[in-house]
């Protein structure tokens, strides 16, 4: 491409965001040959970590919280500014500026600011000894050693994957929890109420209690400390810990003037990797990546989204680090989404985009045996599929949502020689 | 279109040596039609992205066995009555390796809760010393036959002892081993005396399988096959008789004859690359490397047969419903695509993905044991041969095109250290 900016050895190439969107991203720019100063600036004192783990094997105590840094081959080829973020973006001086009031200049610029936590509504509730949540390797040690001091109950507020996730956790540890979300069912916004339900009664059969169709109006407190919660219809839950597990919010207000079209959803692209303008103008020299890029997805008909995948992370970021090296010679990015949550000692992962399906069916497996692939159509079309201990099958239902193959697939397969197929409703709210 | 008799050239023995110039020419087309002498001929996969679509389709079954065949004996009592339910019973119950889910689930499942790291470790340890037993024993030889004096008798014991078979009784294993192998074989589907063949040998091995099961039911001890025979897993699965003797059969026919190809093609491979079997020495640590590579560049298995129970749609092409599959696991594996400069036998390799195993939920079982009984087996030899050197290369091959190995692999050494 013409108007891709030429590193030279000369050049300085900048990472904001020390995950693995931006670690993976850095790497994949020496791999392309770039040979000039690299800086990673991180907001947490920590070298990059993987967070996957956070909400299950270092919760359970299987792993401690400092042992999930990533390996990488880059450790000595790279400045690291660890423990400061990014302040501002002025892209005419090609500066960034930074918490501490340094300014770094840039001749390429690699956006992997990801995401926090979405905060509890009441801040100074959240700010209450026994209320936690789960982003970085600090949060879930806090959280880990309130587990071991064995809570009464644990509440968890928002029953989407990380929520499932800890309430497995808790179990596992033989500590009571409540599941709370207003779906009718666990994971019900993202993967419907019909399949959700089905891993809800997993959870249950667990001793997971399920507030479901509930909504919590506060975090109570006594004595300075949280006691329980406050539910919108008036009911209360005694806990001694609480977990706000409701999604998360992208990090791109540092991006404000600098005239980039950004905004709580992501940071905008095109669809090479280049962030753009309000005007939708590219800047060749910054691309973004991971859960903050937001970019138009070549299977979903150009409409812009933003992943919060693991795989999408480094997929992406490998993408964006050879683009901003000078090489944009790969095909434009677009790998189906896929992503996977630990329960206990189920495994569920998904495959495609759920969003706007209009019908479910169970294409292999049988939920009572806790094991199936449930395959989602949209307008008669195939676009997501989620497996529950199943996770072998996924790639060829991929191959069927990359095709846009008809739904419902007319096709027996090896335990459904019938044919017959129960199209059910999907269940989103 | 592809030559469309590329399948009988690798089945003729004469390609046995080095196959891989066919299997190259096989993969100018992902999937191929190929004239197999059967009517309607077998879709051959031959690029690894072919293949491992393949191996992880819902519409590829792995029941491709046909009907039992036994002869007619002339008592109507046998042929009207025993026979077809005998004949039944065999069909229902076949090895998982020919199972679909969720059948397949429930006995793989079962054998893998008996597949403990105790069991697993205790063998690697006893395999370890197996081969240092079985070189010792050629201590003042100057030329041995690598097939017949380690290859075979290690896997041998070591599926014996992990299921409890007792050694005086492995002979008739030998027979029985060699003749079901050949249902892995295309020609297990359409030739009737082979199919004759193996319905009467399986009858004779289920037979001694049913009598040591019901001794391990009296006697229980701490191999395998007893905990089989008594325990339930917690998924609840305890399996019916027939079931537990197509399993064993199973287990030990693998044991017989799939990783004897992997030692016998690693010192092969080893004494055609003397600086890959000079660093081995060096470092036995690469062993585990060296023998993914080996996994990848000579795999035991070639290929593997399935059945397409719908149409699929794959590199432009249709596979049709009923159409027998073919996957060239071997041919995947040198598919430069994914292995860049693949004709090079070269341990050090990168993130290797190779089919030597298979994939998806056939993977192969016996997986650690194949490894361990390599790593014992490499290491040994190359630790304790004095200049080994070929006696004859190519070796002879045994017959098998799907499972293939040296028949033979006679080496010449001028002392066996310790």
């Amino acid at each position: 491409m013409s108007d891709v900016a030429a590193l030279t050895s000369d050049s300085h190439a900048v990472v904001v965001g020390g995950g693995l969107a931006g670690l993976r991203g850095a790497e994949a720019m020496r791999d392309a040959g770039f040979e000039g100063r690299l800086t990673i600036v991180g907001n947490e004192p920590h070298r990059p970590y993987d967070r996957p783990p956070l909400s299950k094997h270092v919760l359970t105590g299987l792993l401690p919280p400092d042992v999930t840094r990533l390996p990488s081959d880059l450790d000595g080829d790279v400045e690291w500014r660890l423990g400061v973020g990014a302040a501002s973006l002025d892209r005419g001086a090609r500066t960034l500026r930074l918490t501490d009031g340094t300014t770094l200049r840039y001749d390429a610029l690699l956006i992997a600011t990801g995401t926090r936590a979405r905060p509890w509504i009441h801040p100074e509730e959240e700010r209450l000894p026994g209320v936690f949540s789960i982003r970085s390797r600090d949060d879930a040690a806090s959280l880990r050693a309130a587990l071991v001091a064995r809570p009464k109950r644990v509440v968890v507020i928002g029953a989407g994957f990380i929520g499932c996730e800890v309430a497995a956790v808790c179990r596992e540890l033989d500590l009571p929890v409540c599941l709370i979300d207003p779906s009718p069912s666990p994971l019900g916004r993202v993967i419907g109420s019909a399949v959700g339900g089905l891993i809800g009664a997993v959870h249950e059969g667990w001793g997971v209690e399920m507030r479901l169709g509930a909504e919590v109006a506060h975090l109570e407190a006594k004595g300075g400390r949280f006691v329980g919660v406050r539910l919108k219809d008036g009911g209360r839950i005694e806990a001694q810990v609480a977990v706000v597990a409701l999604g998360a919010v992208r990090n791109t207000e540092w991006l404000d003037g600098s005239g980039l079209s950004a905004d709580s959803g992501g940071i905008d692209c095109d669809e090479r990797g280049f962030v753009t303008d309000a005007f939708g103008q590219p800047d060749p020299r910054i691309a973004a990546a991971g859960d903050v890029a937001r970019f138009p997805h070549p299977l979903y008909g150009g409409r812009r989204i933003a992943l919060e995948h693991w795989g999408h992370a480094v997929a992406q970021a490998r993408h964006a680090g050879r683009l901003l090296a000078g090489d944009a010679s790969g095909p434009v990015y677009g790998a189906v989404p896929n992503f996977w949550s630990t329960q206990g000692d189920m495994v569920v992962k998904s495959v495609g985009l759920t969003e706007g399906a209009d019908a479910v069916a169970i294409v292999q497996g049988d939920p009572a045996e806790r094991r199936f692939v449930a395959l989602y159509g949209r307008a008669g079309r195939c676009v997501a599929a989620v497996s529950v201990d199943s996770a072998r099958w996924l790639p060829a239902y991929g191959h069927l949502i990359e095709t846009a193959a008809p739904f419902p697939p007319a096709e027996a397969v090896t335990d459904r020689p019938s044919r017959k197929i129960d199209i059910l409703d999907p269940g989103f709210a | 279109m592809p030559d469309d008799t590329l399948l009988n050239q690798i089945k003729d023995p004469a390609n046995r040596p080095n196959p891989y110039p066919l299997y190259a020419r096989l993969r100018q087309h992902p999937v191929s039609l190929q004239d197999d002498g059967s009517p309607d001929g077998v879709w051959v996969a031959s690029t690894h992205g072919a293949i491992s679509s393949l191996l992880g389709d819902p519409r590829v079954s792995s029941e491709t066995l046909p009907p039992a065949d036994r002869p007619k004996t002339g008592n109507p009592i046998t042929d009207f009555l025993i026979k077809p339910i005998r004949d039944r019973i065999v069909n229902n119950h076949r090895p998982f390796i020919f199972r679909d889910p969720p059948d397949h689930d429930a006995l793989r499942s079962a054998v893998m809760h008996q597949f403990t790291s105790e069991r697993v470790q205790g063998m690697r340890e006893r395999s370890d010393r197996l081969v240092e037993e079985l070189l010792d024993a050629k201590r003042d030889v100057r030329r041995f036959d690598v097939v017949d004096d380690l290859a075979y008798p290690l896997p041998v014991t070591v599926i014996c002892e992990l299921f409890g078979v007792p050694r005086e009784d492995e002979p008739k294993f030998h027979e029985w081993a060699t003749q079901l192998a050949s249902a892995l074989e295309p020609d297990s589907l359409t030739n009737d005396e082979t199919r004759a063949k193996n319905s009467r040998t399986f009858d004779a091995i289920a037979g001694y399988m049913g009598d040591l099961i019901k001794e391990k039911r009296k006697h229980r001890g701490d191999d395998m096959l007893s905990g089989l025979a008594n325990d339930t897993t917690p998924d609840g699965v305890k399996m019916g008789d027939y079931d537990l003797i197509a399993t064993a059969v199973l287990m030990l026919v693998a044991g017989h004859e799939t990783t004897v190809n992997l030692i016998t093609n690693g010192l092969l491979t080893l004494l055609r690359h003397p600086d890959e079997m000079e660093r081995l020495r060096a470092d036995p640590g690469r062993a585990p490397r060296v023998i993914e590579e080996l996994l990848r560049y000579e795999p035991p298995v070639q290929f593997r047969l399935r059945r397409a129970i719908s149409p699929i749609d794959i590199a432009g092409i249709t596979i049709p419903e009923g159409g027998d599959i073919l996957l060239l696991l071997a041919a995947g594996n040198r598919d430069a695509a994914v292995f860049p400069d693949p004709e090079r036998f070269d341990p050090d390799r990168k993130g290797v993905r190779h089919l030597g195993f298979g994939g998806s939920l056939h993977y192969c079982l016996g997986a650690p044991l194949a490894r361990f009984e390599a790593e014992s087996a490499l290491t040994a030899l190359a630790r304790r041969l004095t200049s080994p050197r070929l006696v004859e290369d190519p070796p002879p091959y045994r017959a098998g095109a799907a499972l293939r190995g040296p028949q033979h692999l006679h080496v010449a050494i001028e002392g066996m250290g310790d």
